[in-house]
């Protein structure tokens, strides 16, 4: 019990102090995720509609492949990653690895499928509802596209934060295309791992605390939002 | 609408319409010619194919066989977009109630805050104008569904029982809102149920059993001397199997 109370201690202390190097921890996480998550969601929020009201004959198979990449293992991203960065790698000349770039486009990778497949659910649903009226006002595929993903915002709300959930909690493939560099490509989880077998549990429970909180924080934000959707029957 | 005023969608003309499906025709070599203007309502029992029919006049459902022409053209986007469906049960969107028609409006042509204000005046929405569509009752659901369709200002307006499961209060304001852009010279062609709507609304009738058209009169011949002995049947309130 000494133990939690001791980490919470030496968080609030941290906190408290307005210790540099946490703060810049922090901020390195918040900003590689948020890029991460920026960059996923432009990508799998159309590619989602897209795969939700459009017919083709791969379709399913396209679906069935975001959907298990939903689990692909963080440390295979990491892997695949650091051996198109490394130097030997075909991506090698751009000078990547051990970069947050580096970081963002693994995350990216683990991400995209996340909101690639949870929004093709979401506005396969909407436009099930949707269809016949599109059909009928003659709206054309791109401008179906947008309406379906404006009028499930507050539901790809959630698929948004499944991603950034996703983002600011990995570890396995940041610190493989990250190193843990102090001062450049430390963040939370990767500080969580380091100072865990340096022995320094206060440390990393006090991060763990932080992240918690910042996890919680982001989710009751967007329960308030969703509530007030669902006040308006938008969700 | 063309500019002499006259409907440019006019006449419907539907040649021999076959659709069928599972070795069941749904309908049955349809072959008719709406040039009236005003108010055509479509009856008949339930399975007759009326909606069918009126998905295909609006292009939702491909026919096996046949044609349909408007004003002489045959069925494309172009003519599509100069017509509007209604459905039985309205779908909105999730927006305002103004954005629902701002949404419509503004698909094939402008469409400003003052042109949203007149449509939501004539069906008694201006009020709601920033309320949450999907939290409007029934009838004001319908009414601006109804509202949709007309903000495209169609030569053609189908309505698929669009006033099915409404109070009479409700039924009483769609109607007027029907009756006022048929007077406006919009064709309305109306799939209904109800025969005391069809009396109140219809300048003429077709009527449809088993994806057949049994007959296609003017309203008032229809319901004092009705040709076919279905649509007798039907009238009759018996059973028509």
């Amino acid at each position: 019990m000494s133990l939690y109370s001791e980490s919470l201690a030496t968080a609030f202390a941290l906190i408290m102090s307005a210790d540099a190097d946490l703060f810049e921890i922090i901020a390195l996480s918040v900003r590689v995720s948020l890029t991460a998550l920026l960059v996923s969601c432009a990508i799998g929020l159309p590619l989602g509609a897209f795969l939700a009201i459009r017919h083709f004959a791969l379709r399913p198979v396209v679906i069935g492949m975001f959907n298990s990449l939903m689990g692909i293992p963080p440390v295979v991203v990491g892997l695949i990653v650091y051996l198109h960065l490394s130097r030997s790698g075909p991506l090698g000349w751009m000078g990547l690895l051990y970069t947050p770039t580096a970081m963002v486009a693994a995350q990216v990778i683990l991400i995209t499928p996340i909101v690639t497949a949870l929004s093709c659910q979401i506005i396969e649903d909407l436009y099930a509802g949707y269809k016949d009226l599109f059909a009928a006002l003659v709206v054309p595929a791109r401008k179906a596209l947008l309406a379906c993903i404006l009028d499930a915002r507050y539901s790809l709300l959630t698929v948004i934060l499944a991603g950034f959930g996703r983002a600011v909690s990995e570890v396995g493939a940041v610190i493989i295309v990250g190193g843990n560099i102090d001062h450049l490509t430390r963040v939370m989880t990767t500080s969580i791992a380091l100072e865990t077998s340096k022995g320094n549990l206060a440390l990393a429970l006090a991060l763990g605390f932080i992240l918690l909180a910042m996890a919680l924080m982001v989710n009751l934000a967007a329960q308030w939002v969703k509530s007030a959707a669902r006040k308006r029957a938008y969700v | 609408m063309s500019e002499s005023g006259k409907n440019a969608l006019l006449p419907v003309r539907v040649d021999t319409l076959q659709m069928g499906r599972n070795g069941r025709a749904l309908l049955d070599r349809l072959s008719c010619e709406i040039d009236s203007p005003g108010i055509t309502v479509i009856m008949g029992p339930n399975g007759a194919g009326k909606s069918l029919f009126l998905r295909c006049l609006h292009g939702l459902e491909k026919a096996n066989s046949g044609k349909v022409t408007f004003g002489g053209t045959l069925l494309d986007e172009d003519v599509r977009k100069r017509q509007s469906l209604v459905f039985q049960t309205p779908v909105l969107l999730r927006r305002t109630v103004a954005q629902n028609l701002a949404f419509a409006g503004g698909m094939h042509g402008p469409c400003d805050t003052q042109m949203i204000d007149e449509m939501l005046s004539l069906v008694g929405l201006l009020d709601l104008r920033h309320q949450p569509a999907p939290r409007l009752s029934g009838g004001e659901k319908q009414r601006l569904a109804v509202a949709r369709a007309l903000i495209t200002r169609p030569g053609l307006l189908l309505l698929d029982e669009a006033c099915a499961n409404l109070d009479p209060a409700s039924v009483h304001q769609i109607e007027s809102i029907i009756t006022t852009a048929a007077a406006s010279g919009t064709k309305i062609i109306l799939v209904t149920h109800d025969t005391g709507q069809a009396k109140r609304l219809a300048s003429d009738v077709l009527f449809l059993n088993k994806g057949r058209l049994c007959e296609h009169t003017r309203a008032a011949d229809f319901f004092s001397r009705p040709a076919s002995d279905e649509a007798r049947i039907y009238l009759g309130g018996m059973l028509l199997l």
